[in-house]
């Protein structure tokens, strides 16, 4: 397989804090969408954001950390700078606060292309609007002049995609991207979303707590505990899973037409976060 | 003890009385408040102990040895009547002591009672007195204090007057803003519901409540006090002469500046690391009142 | 409906403004009567009759009741009369009006040096909370804090004018410049670029710089304080890790999108150091020997002229409420958010 992410024995420990919040995580990636599920503090985001080295606060250890031919662990901040947004990019939870309230939506999108392709102002726009319309905002003209206050959570989440995906990256991690959204629009940004990551054929990687959302929209899915990778397996095998922790989190979610008892209620056992089963 | 167990439950801005021992040790750790609460030990100890620390009678003047350079006999030197600069300096700390004991002494209880009042009683008194303080607000507390001295006529006292005059708003607000929060408390309502009066509610619940950190925020203010009073001395409307005041010092030593540097030199070190004194231990305080700060070291 | 209660407030603001400066009268009026200097005297002269006092004294109303005097003062204020100086013998406000350029010259250079170095210091020291260049600058700005302005500028006349004739010394410009340029602005930097009088420009400058990097570096302890905190607030926000996801670098992100978030709080509190400025202005003045309205405030309070002092404090008391309506305008404009 076209491998696009290879990663060994990942741990980030935040500076002053007791216990990494990532420890020992290995998967790799290929042209495909990975799920990466876990409960809030199972340091899924931390993962996320370590891929791009966005942790000014916490150590990245690991013994491989390889993104197509680059090795992540050794590059200097300043190469660093060339690969976030060009190659790799990151779509973040809730625009309400992952936009900038004062800029244009136009301009904070047509700015992911200017910092990395010398051009025009113009050209920016051009190419802003374009990828604006991909994401299936009518009347781009008059969307990109508005402020983010101005603009739906969906239509941001949807500004969000365009900006991120404007330079065709290679990688695109989705961080939450729908937790903050109306249930009503989450589907149509997730399609979206969806179609221009299989266009182009760019892997992808959604953290999210929603094992749901991730059973039906990727090819594979991580569960994370307490900073473990603690199972990897394909989404249509997720009802085959064999670590007691992702049996517990299936059996907590309510089912239509299921039996009406009570849901049981997720365990959580300290020896989870020792053993690997990745 | 008592307030302890009241305030339990609410996240408290300012802690009370009891916790002065940890936010003395805290600012103690730090190197720049640590040297501040020094330097303001230093101005307490050369007050108390003025009349062993200065080697000269200030006052005493000695015309056959004007403007002395520094050196053995006198170590600051001399001013322009051969007095011994190091000597009025020493006793000029009791000057600089007096006046942030009075401006205390006066602002603290004016800006509790306005802020208090305004906070407790709402409405249209907190609107009429918040306007007031508002407008007290809108001068440059030096100007405002050289027009009262102006008016009162200058002296060290009428300074303090002035001083203490323009540096009450910001209290009241503070006080106000604290009672607010208080108001509704339970322990308030329940004290009403016995029967106390308005004012005796103010004064037993409300105001030890508001006191830590009216206490705080005059300690903040002191650097300002000791600028303008220096200030108002510097332009000979505070202590008049002979009274060796420091900002007066300078403003007499203006004239000899030129060939004879000590004259105002060394009062402005004096000025200076007082009010650098009480900004560093204001700053520190602030930092030992962020919840944040105070758990991390 | 919208429309509606942006009347109202805009309403209640010019209420309050209203009931400020009527304070602002109140306490002036308060000043002037309580000064010790006898107004009638000053004018009569020392050897005066009974008689000639006692017209004048009347002529003044200092024979009404307080409050009739005070709508007397009132009436004055608002038909644009502030009496005259009893020093110079001209109306006050001409006098102000002479001095004002001089100081407001000196101010605003002092606030551009200070907004600078206060704004680059606050960002500095937020980008690297707690490390050494924060400790450093926090030592820095609180030590421009507790200096005395009047000790320091003496202290640096004899450094850069006496010992090194680094700097112009005391006065706006040199001597055997003044009245050589045409008076437009009354600002002689401008009225000497105008003029292409360069020779005169550099005097002007050499002169100013000193008290105005003094007045500067002492307001540039709030400024740094405020944009310190400001800035903290904005680099833990989700657009600043958008903005590095995008491939932006650390200083980049902060002057392209933490700094435009912090601008508008930023003309506010520059507007209000401005107005604290003045009162330095007043103490480096007397030091500098500068012709402007703090040494024109202060030598008149010596000598108790009570209609310039009067007219000074409550000059004062309407720039400050100015600058605030005016930070407030510019929060407005600069923020998209309450357009």
């Amino acid at each position: 397989m076209d491998t696009i992410l290879d990663i060994q024995n990942l741990s980030v420990a935040y500076r002053g804090s007791p216990a990494p919040a990532v420890r020992g995580a290995s998967f790799t990636l290929g042209r495909e969408r990975l799920g990466i599920v876990g409960e809030s503090g199972s340091g899924k985001s931390t993962l996320g954001r370590a891929l791009l080295k966005l942790l000014p606060t916490a150590d990245i250890t690991a013994d491989r950390m390889q993104f197509r031919e680059v090795d992540l662990l050794a590059t200097p901040e300043k190469r660093m700078l060339g690969i976030r947004g060009k190659r790799i990019s990151m779509i973040l939870q809730d625009p309400k606060f992952s936009l900038n309230p004062i800029r244009r939506v136009g301009d904070q999108v047509a700015e992911a292309w200017r910092v990395h392709v010398k051009c025009s102002k113009a050209e920016a726009r051009e190419k802003a609007l374009a990828m604006l319309r991909s994401v299936a905002i009518r009347d781009v003209e008059r969307v990109y002049d508005l402020y983010p206050h101005q603009v739906s959570g969906g239509m941001g989440q949807r500004i969000m995609i365009a900006m991120m995906l404007l330079t065709e990256p290679e990688l695109v991690i989705a961080d939450e991207p729908t937790s903050a959204l109306d249930v009503t629009v989450r589907m149509q940004v997730l399609s979206i979303l969806d179609g221009l990551v299989r266009d182009r054929g760019i892997g992808l990687i959604v953290i999210s707590h929603d094992l749901n959302l991730v059973r039906n929209f990727c090819d594979r899915v991580l569960i994370m505990y307490a900073g473990r990778v603690v199972e990897s397996l394909k989404a249509s095998e997720l009802d085959k899973a064999q670590h007691p922790y992702t049996r517990g989190l299936l059996a907590a979610q309510p089912r239509i037409g299921g039996p009406r008892r009570p849901l049981p209620v997720l365990q959580r056992r300290p020896e989870w976060a020792e053993e690997v089963r990745a | 003890m008592q307030t302890e167990t009241l305030k339990k439950g609410r996240t408290m801005t300012v802690p009370g009385l009891a916790p002065l021992g940890r936010i003395l040790r805290f600012l103690m750790r730090q190197p720049t408040s640590a040297f501040g609460l020094g330097v303001i030990g230093l101005l307490i100890f050369g007050a108390v102990f003025a009349p062993w620390l200065a080697t000269h009678d200030p006052y005493a003047q000695d015309l056959a040895n004007t403007l002395a350079p520094p050196g053995g006999g006198h170590w600051f030197g001399t001013d322009e009547l051969g007095r011994d600069i190091w000597s009025r300096l020493v006793w000029g700390t009791r000057i600089t002591l007096t006046i942030i004991a009075l401006v205390t002494v006066v602002v603290g209880p004016i800006g509790l009672a306005v802020g208090t009042i305004a906070g407790y009683y709402g409405g249209k008194v907190d609107t009429v007195m918040m306007r007031i303080t508002d407008i007290f607000l809108s001068f440059p507390s030096l100007i405002l204090s050289l027009a009262f001295v102006a008016a009162l006529g200058p002296s060290l006292s009428n300074a303090i007057i002035a001083i203490a005059l323009t540096s009450w708003p910001p209290i009241a607000r503070l006080a106000r803003a604290e009672t607010l929060t208080f108001r509704a408390e339970d322990y308030v309502s329940a004290a009403r519901l016995q029967g106390a009066s308005d004012a005796r509610i103010i004064l037993k619940s409300i105001v030890p409540m508001c006191l830590p950190s009216v206490l705080i925020r005059l300690t903040l203010n002191m650097a300002t006090v000791i600028l303008t009073a220096a200030g108002l001395g510097f332009l000979g409307l505070g202590a008049q002469p002979p009274l060796p005041e420091w900002g007066a010092m300078i403003a007499t030593g203006r004239r000899y500046m030129i060939d004879s540097w000590w004259l105002v030199t060394f009062p402005g070190i004096a000025i200076l690391c007082v009010s650098l004194a009480f900004n560093l231990v204001g700053d520190g305080l602030r930092d030992a009142l962020d919840p944040k700060q105070m758990n991390r070291r | 409906m919208l429309t509606h209660s942006r009347t109202r407030g805009f309403a209640r603001q010019v209420g309050t403004i209203a009931v400020t400066l009527v304070g602002l009268l109140i306490l002036t009026f308060v000043i002037g009567r309580l000064m010790p200097a006898d107004p009638v005297r000053a004018i009569v002269g020392e050897e005066a009759t009974q008689d000639t006092y006692m017209q004048v004294y009347q002529e003044l109303g200092l024979d009404r009741p307080l409050p009739v005097q005070f709508l007397m003062y009132l009436r004055d204020v608002v038909t644009g009369d502030f009496g005259t100086s009893i020093r110079t013998g001209q109306p006050v406000i001409h006098d102000i009006a002479a001095v004002m350029p001089a100081t407001l010259e000196l101010a605003t250079l002092a606030i551009l040096i200070g907004a600078t170095l206060g704004i680059t210091m606050g960002v500095i020291a937020a980008v690297k909370k707690d490390r050494w260049p924060d400790q450093l600058i926090r030592v820095i700005s609180l030590a421009g804090h507790s200096m005395p302005i009047f000790w320091t500028g003496m202290i640096a006349l004899l450094i850069f004018y006496a010992w090194l004739g680094w700097v112009g010394g005391g006065g706006r410009i040199d001597d055997y410049f003044i009245g050589l340029v045409p008076e437009v602005t009354h600002f002689i930097l401008i009225d000497a670029a105008l003029a292409g009088e360069w020779e005169v420009f550099w005097s002007a400058l050499n002169h100013m710089i000193l008290p105005a990097s003094l007045l500067g570096y002492s307001s540039s302890a709030y400024i740094t304080r405020m944009t310190r905190s400001f800035m903290l607030d904005q680099i833990n926000q989700e657009y600043v890790t958008t903005a590095r996801v995008k491939g932006l670098s650390v200083r980049q992100t902060i002057w392209r999108h933490a700094f435009l978030n912090i601008r508008v709080q930023l003309v506010t509190i520059v507007a209000l150091a401005y107005g604290a400025l003045l009162e330095g202005a007043v103490l480096i003045e007397t030091v500098f020997s500068w012709p402007g309205f703090g040494q024109y405030l202060t030598s008149n309070l010596m000598i108790g002229d009570m209609n310039a002092v009067m007219t000074c404090v409550l000059l004062v008391g309407v720039i400050f409420i100015a600058l605030n309506l005016l930070s407030d305008v510019l929060y407005r404009v600069f923020d998209p958010r309450t357009r």
